[in-house]
C-alpha cells in the first residue's frame, strides 16, 4: 500500500489523562475513500481518538497525520483550515440550539463561503434532502427528535463537503428505524462521494454491515484489526469477547474486589 | 472521622492551591489573547457584537434602572438627615451626585452586572461546553474564541460603562424624588450644587474608567469561567457561583486600589 492510500495516519500514539494511559503506542491508518470503524468498549478513548484526529487534542507522543500533514506541527490559523477538510458527527449531535435547523447547516456555509443567499439556500437544502430533512428546515433543535437531530448534524457536517467525515457514536441510542436510515446515510455517503469515512463505535452488527476495515481498541491498544471477516474470526480472546458481546471473559464480568466470601464475613 | 494532615502535607497542599490559582490565571490570559488579539471580520462580527450587546447590556436595563432609582432614593433620605442637622442640606445634590460617579454608580452596577449578565454568560458557554457545541464548531473550523467568546467579552467593555452612566443618572433623579419632591430641599440648589463641585475629568471620567476597568475584568471572569467550566452539570453550577463570587470580589477589592490611585489628592 502506498502513503498515499491513507487519508489519516496514526503512528505510536500515546495519550493520558492524569495518570490514566488511554492510548500506549496505537498504530492507525485510516485509508482513503474507505468506511474505516474503530470498536472498543466504553471508556476505551474512541471519541478522544477523534478528537485527537481533529487536533482537538495533542498526543503525548507519536504523530498524527491527516493528508500527509503532521496535526502537531500545525499552528492555529492551519489546523482551523485543516478543519474545514473534516467533518464531525458527534454523539449528542451539538446542534447549535439558539440557530434552526436550516441556519445549523448554513453555518459552516456563512463561516467559509461568501456565496450569495440563494445559492447558499439551494446548497442548504440539497444536504438537508440528502438525509430527508428538508421538510424540518425551520424547526429549532429543541423540536427534533434524537435521530432527526442527528441526521441534521450529518447534513451540517458535510454542508462543505469534506475529504474525511468523523462519526461518534453514530448509533447509540438511536432507534430500529433511526439506526437503518443512519446506516444508510452512511453508506451513501461513502459511495456516491468517495468520502473517507471513520466510525468509533461499540455497535457490533451495525458496523460490521458498513465497515470496510475494523480496529478493535481495548485497554489503550489496537487488540485486533482486519475486514469484518477477518475480525469475527479473530483467535484472541478478548477481540472474540468484544465481537460476540459475551459477559465474562478476558473483560471479567466483576469489578476487581475482595474475595466474595471474605467481603460477606467480615464486612 | 477527619483525616489527620502532617504539617509537611498541608504546605505541599498549600503550594499545590498557589500553583493552581498561577495555572488559572495563565490559561485566562492566553484564553483572552486568542479571542481579542486578532483583526476581526466586521461582516460577521458586527451582528455578533450588537446581539450580545443587547442580550448583556439592553437586558441588564431593568435590574440597573430599578437598582438605581431605589439607591438614589435611600442615599436622599440617608444624606438629607445628616445635612440637615448642620443646616446644609442644600448641599445635597453636590453628595448624591458625588457619592454616584466617583463610588457607587461604577461599583453597584458591576456587582448587578456580575450577578446578572456574568453568570448568565458563564452557564451559556458552560452549557455550550457540555453540549459539545464548543467542540462542533472547532471542528466546522470556527473559533470558538472569536466566535463566543470575543464578542460576549466586547459586549461586556461597552455595555457596562453605559449601564452605569444610566445607574448613575437613575440614582440622581431619585434622590431628587426623596429630597426635593419628598423632603423639600430647594430644587435649584440640588442642581446647582451638583454642576458646581462636579467636574468632568476627575469625578465623572474616573468613574467611567473605573466601570471600564471592571466591566473587563468582570466579563473577563465570566467567560473564562464558562469557557474552563467542568462540562457536568455540577461543573456549570460551580462555575456561575464562582464567577459571582470572584468578580464581586475583584470589583471591591480595585475599587479601593483605583479610589487610592485616583483620589488621592483629596
Amino acid at each position: 500500500m502506498t502513503s498515499s492510500d491513507s487519508h489519516v495516519d496514526i503512528r505510536g500514539l500515546h495519550f493520558s489523562r492524569g495518570s490514566r494511559p488511554i492510548f500506549a503506542g496505537v498504530d492507525i491508518r485510516i485509508r482513503r475513500g474507505l468506511i474505516t470503524a474503530i470498536l472498543g468498549p466504553s471508556g476505551t478513548g474512541k471519541t478522544t481518538l477523534l478528537k485527537l484526529i481533529g487536533g482537538q487534542l495533542r498526543p503525548d507522543a507519536g504523530s498524527v497525520h491527516v493528508d500527509g500533514r503532521d496535526l502537531a506541527a500545525m499552528n492555529r490559523t492551519e489546523l482551523y483550515a485543516a478543519r474545514a477538510r473534516m467533518g464531525m458527527l458527534f454523539q449528542s449531535g451539538a446542534l447549535f440550539t439558539d440557530l434552526s435547523v436550516y441556519e445549523n447547516v448554513a453555518f459552516p456555509l456563512r463561516a467559509h463561503t461568501r456565496l450569495p443567499e440563494s445559492m447558499l439556500r439551494d446548497l442548504v437544502l440539497m444536504k438537508l434532502n440528502a438525509v430527508g430533512l428538508r421538510g424540518a428546515r425551520d424547526l429549532m433543535p429543541s423540536e427534533l427528535s434524537g435521530g432527526m437531530a442527528r441526521r441534521v448534524a450529518l447534513a451540517r457536517a458535510i454542508a462543505l463537503d469534506p475529504d474525511l467525515v468523523m462519526y461518534d457514536e453514530p448509533f447509540a441510542g438511536q432507534d430500529p428505524i433511526a439506526m437503518g436510515v443512519l446506516v444508510k446515510l452512511i453508506k451513501t455517503l461513502n459511495e456516491s462521494v468517495g468520502v473517507t469515512s471513520v466510525i468509533v463505535s461499540h455497535d457490533v452488527p451495525e458496523t460490521l454491515s458498513i465497515a470496510d476495515y475494523i480496529y478493535v481498541i481495548s485497554n489503550a491498544k489496537v487488540i485486533g484489526e482486519g475486514t469484518p471477516q477477518q475480525v469475527m474470526d479473530s483467535g484472541s480472546a478478548e477481540v472474540r469477547q468484544f465481537m460476540r458481546g459475551e459477559p465474562d471473559g478476558p473483560v471479567p464480568f466483576h469489578y476487581p474486589a475482595a474475595g466474595y466470601r471474605e467481603d460477606l464475613l467480615h464486612g | 472521622m477527619a483525616e489527620q494532615r502532617t504539617p509537611g502535607a498541608r504546605v505541599a497542599g498549600l503550594g499545590a492551591d498557589a500553583l493552581a490559582i498561577v495555572e488559572a490565571v495563565g490559561r485566562a490570559g492566553i484564553m483572552l489573547f486568542h479571542s481579542v488579539a486578532t483583526v476581526p471580520n466586521l461582516r460577521t462580527a458586527l451582528p455578533l457584537l450588537a446581539r450580545q450587546i443587547y442580550a448583556i447590556g439592553v437586558l441588564s436595563l431593568v435590574i440597573i434602572i430599578v437598582a438605581g432609582l431605589f439607591i438614589g432614593m435611600v442615599l436622599g433620605l440617608q444624606l438629607y438627615r445628616v445635612l440637615v442637622d448642620f443646616g446644609s442640606e442644600a448641599a445635597l445634590g453636590q453628595l448624591i451626585a458625588l457619592t454616584l460617579n466617583r463610588e457607587l454608580g461604577p461599583v453597584v452596577t458591576a456587582l448587578l452586572f456580575a450577578g446578572r449578565a456574568g453568570s448568565a454568560v458563564t452557564a451559556e458557554i458552560g452549557l455550550m461546553k457540555s453540549t459539545e457545541q464548543l467542540s462542533s464548531m472547532e471542528m466546522i473550523g470556527v473559533d470558538p474564541l472569536r466566535r463566543i467568546v470575543a464578542p460576549r467579552f466586547w459586549a461586556g467593555v461597552i455595555a457596562m460603562p453605559l449601564l452605569a452612566m444610566i445607574f448613575s443618572s437613575v440614582a440622581i433623579l431619585g434622590g431628587w424624588l426623596v429630597g426635593v419632591e419628598w423632603l423639600g430641599v430647594y430644587d435649584g440648589s440640588y442642581w446647582s450644587a451638583m454642576q458646581n463641585s462636579v467636574e468632568f475629568g476627575e469625578d465623572i471620567g474616573n468613574g467611567i474608567i473605573k466601570s471600564l476597568v471592571f466591566a473587563a475584568v468582570c466579563i473577563w471572569i465570566a467567560v473564562f469561567q464558562g469557557y474552563d467550566a467542568e462540562p457536568t452539570s455540577e461543573g456549570i453550577s460551580r462555575a456561575t457561583t464562582r464567577t459571582v463570587v470572584y468578580s464581586s470580589l475583584a470589583v471591591l477589592g480595585l475599587d479601593f486600589l483605583l479610589t487610592a490611585v485616583m483620589f488621592k489628592g483629596f
